[in-house]
């Protein structure tokens, strides 16, 4: 079996698996690459009919073209889409030029996702982290318990041995699970050329230009490229050594600010 | 380099070098980003250190501070022929449990003696774990070379001590590598400082590994789960040996009745002929299936509801004799109960403890567990996947287990 084959197969087995653990289950949909993926992974888990809803977390300083391609895929694929936003923050004016980034991110992308499991109830959500994104990611396991506060307790998780997740968590916590954590960046790329999964086009060049990760429009930078097709961007990932997310304000900021999100919850 | 990645495990006593080896091996391989190298420098100026190879690995904010890895960590690394996903197992006591989530995933290890401590506690007890959990293809790196001056005296002295080690667990050693992972001697090329030794760098022992084959094995298809697509009923499951073909006859275990499976599919590909090991498709058979279910085209090794097996106690709590806990084979699950232990040893010390009503934290131990009903298993060394087990409590894994 080709190595491509080899990581779907994987990401199918824990996608089904969580979804017989967890009836209560959701999906967490950004509309970037990774998660893309991981959509098109679940489409084929459940043979092109999700049974679950997809959720986006708007902080409503998405591009525009993320609006966009959420709304076409979310209606050509049949998803029962939830858009999670934190209403009360939105309203009070909360963006990345009010207090830090880090304040942003916890309010308009956290909160609002505690928020909408709240409200939904939902025992498990599916995400599409992966391990090569950022040291504390390497440490990750595929069924991952969060706690009421989302805190990811890293120094004592339980085992997990030959695809034996575990079957449950206590009553007040999530269980994160995380099918691609396997993929690397490159991964990912080769997958949606050899898939042909459709992608935002924010990741292809445009005058020179193009997102290597995308997020927020005002903490996304663009990087020099003139890869302008996905074949391209897999041509320039195999000659590239600055990592994925040197674009992104929110790491810049703190070299720890990733490590501080993941523990106030949100990925 | 389309051939499947093969996962390897490096243990070995804390402080003989794993994590440097590790960062070592993704520096030569040209695996790391420049950002990540200044990142890391930063980090040890920050801290007053030179710069350290082990903090690739060691990239929590806490392990910088303390100076300890606390969890495996899975990375990646490739040479010309093939990628490499590298689990790195702390060698601390208390954190044997993530080191046997770790190896139990691995397909080569890499057993790692500081050539001026010799063969420690941990080392033992990681050469029983690799035993245990089938893990045959063993390099043992020496390292520190630097520190006794490249002496092949030194070596052989460690070298046979080593082989005795292993020997004590019926392993093997496939090399014995003398190394600086510091210096990177003989990591990815070899040194010239240690002329009088002829075998394979690093690199090349790893690259020399062969991944498990399962393929050529009688068919075994777990069912996951039951899924009703356009009004027909579909079992998935992941082929865990053999092949998987419509029209093939097959014995649903543990109930043993037979049937045929009609189609094999996956979305997005008409008409599928076959699928092989570790593809996960959806099928279509004659009789009604369930989760749980193993459809094989060979008889299973045992279908039975008394097991008898070797198990590796992960937490912190004791066993007593007779507590209730779900065994999890495959997609197979039964309630059960250890029954009798017929012995119990600290792997390291191999000292067998007297009383055999429990069971103590980090112990191994061969037991013989009652189930509330019947399963399909295997030995492990035949088919790996139904030859290996979790037992459960209140939802957290307490022990693996293999079966002999
Ligand atoms: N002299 C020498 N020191 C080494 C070598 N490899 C590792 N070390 C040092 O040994 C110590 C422990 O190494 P580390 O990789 O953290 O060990 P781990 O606990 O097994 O991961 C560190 O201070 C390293 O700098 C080597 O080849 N030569």
């Amino acid at each position: 079996m080709d190595h491509l084959t080899a990581l779907e197969n994987k990401s199918i087995f824990i996608i089904r698996e969580a979804y017989y653990r967890f009836k209560d289950i959701a999906m967490l949909w950004s509309v970037g690459k990774d998660s893309t993926t991981l959509l098109w992974l679940c489409r084929k888990a459940f043979f092109g009919k999700i049974p679950f809803p997809v959720i986006h977390i708007d902080t409503t300083y998405k591009f525009p073209e993320m609006y966009k391609f959420r709304d076409e895929y979310a209606k050509k694929w049949g998803l029962d889409l939830i858009v999670g936003r934190n209403d009360g923050q939105v309203e009070a004016g909360m963006g990345p030029g009010k207090g830090t980034k880090l304040d942003c991110c916890n309010e308009l992308k956290t909160n609002a996702l505690k928020q909408t499991i709240a409200k939904h109830g939902f025992k498990a959500l599916l995400l599409g982290i992966r391990r090569d994104e950022h040291g504390i990611r390497a440490k990750e396991r595929i069924f991952s318990p969060r706690d009421e506060q989302f805190k990811w307790n890293y120094e004592d998780q339980p085992a997990e041995l030959w695809d034996q997740y575990r079957s449950t968590v206590a009553d007040d916590n999530h269980c994160r699970v995380h099918p691609i954590l396997h993929m690397t960046e490159m991964d990912i790329w080769k997958y949606v050329q050899r898939e042909n999964i459709p992608i935002s086009e924010l990741y292809l060049s445009k005058e020179g230009k193009r997102f290597r990760s995308i997020g927020c429009a005002p903490c996304c930078n663009p990087i020099d490229s003139a890869a302008s097709s996905v074949d391209e961007i897999v041509t320039e990932l195999e000659t590239t050594t600055t990592s994925e997310r040197a674009g992104r304000a929110q790491d810049k900021e703190d070299a720890y600010t990733m490590q501080k999100l993941r523990s106030l919850g949100y990925m | 380099m389309d051939e499947r990645s093969l996962h390897i495990v490096i243990v070995g006593h804390v402080d003989h070098g794993k994590s440097t080896l590790v960062g070592r091996l993704f520096h030569d391989t040209g695996s790391l980003p420049a950002e990540k190298m200044n990142e890391i420098r930063r980090a040890c100026e920050e801290l007053g250190k030179p710069f350290e190879f082990a903090y690739i690995m060691d990239n929590f904010e806490e392990e910088r501070k303390k100076g300890i890895t606390i969890d495996i960590a899975h990375t990646f690394f490739a040479t010309p022929k093939r990628r490499y996903v590298i689990i790195d197992a702390p060698g601390h006591k208390e954190f044997l449990k993530n080191m046997v989530s770790g190896t139990s995933q691995a397909e080569a290890a890499l057993l790692l003696v500081d050539i001026s401590q010799g063969i420690q506690e941990q080392t033992l007890r990681h050469c029983f774990v690799l035993s245990l959990l089938g893990v045959r293809q063993i390099a043992v790196i020496v390292n520190k070379m630097d520190l006794v001056g490249y002496s092949k005296e030194r070596f052989d002295a460690v070298s046979r001590d080593a082989i005795a080690a292993l020997a004590r667990f019926n392993l093997a050693p496939a090399y014995i590598i003398p190394i600086s992972a510091s210096a990177g001697e003989n990591v990815a090329a070899k040194s010239p400082i240690s002329s009088w030794y002829e075998g394979p760098t690093v690199l090349e022992a790893l690259d020399s590994f062969e991944p498990l084959k399962v393929e050529e094995k009688g068919l075994r298809f777990p069912v996951q789960d039951v899924y009703e697509v356009s009004g027909k009923s579909v079992p998935v499951g992941r082929v865990e040996a053999g092949r998987l073909k419509p029209g093939q006859e097959v014995v649903v275990y543990p109930g043993k009745t037979k049937t045929r499976i009609t189609c094999v599919m996956k979305f997005m590909e008409e008409g599928m002929t076959e699928a092989g090991t570790g593809e996960c498709v959806g099928i279509t058979a004659e009789a009604a299936l369930k989760r749980g279910d193993i459809l094989a085209d060979t008889e299973p090794a045992f279908i039975t509801s008394s097991v008898r097996a070797n198990i590796f106690w992960m937490v912190d709590q004791d066993y007593r004799l007779g507590l209730p806990m779900v065994f999890k084979c495959a997609t197979q699950e039964a309630i059960g109960r250890i029954d009798k232990i017929y012995k119990r040893f600290d792997p390291a010390t191999e000292k067998t403890e007297d009383d055999l009503t429990v069971i103590k934290p980090a112990e191994v131990a061969e037991v013989e567990i009652t189930l509330d009903g019947m399963v399909a298993i295997d030995s492990f060394s035949e088919i790996p996947e139904l030859g290996r087990f979790v037992l459960e409590h209140a939802g957290t894994p307490v022990a693996g287990g293999i079966i002999i």
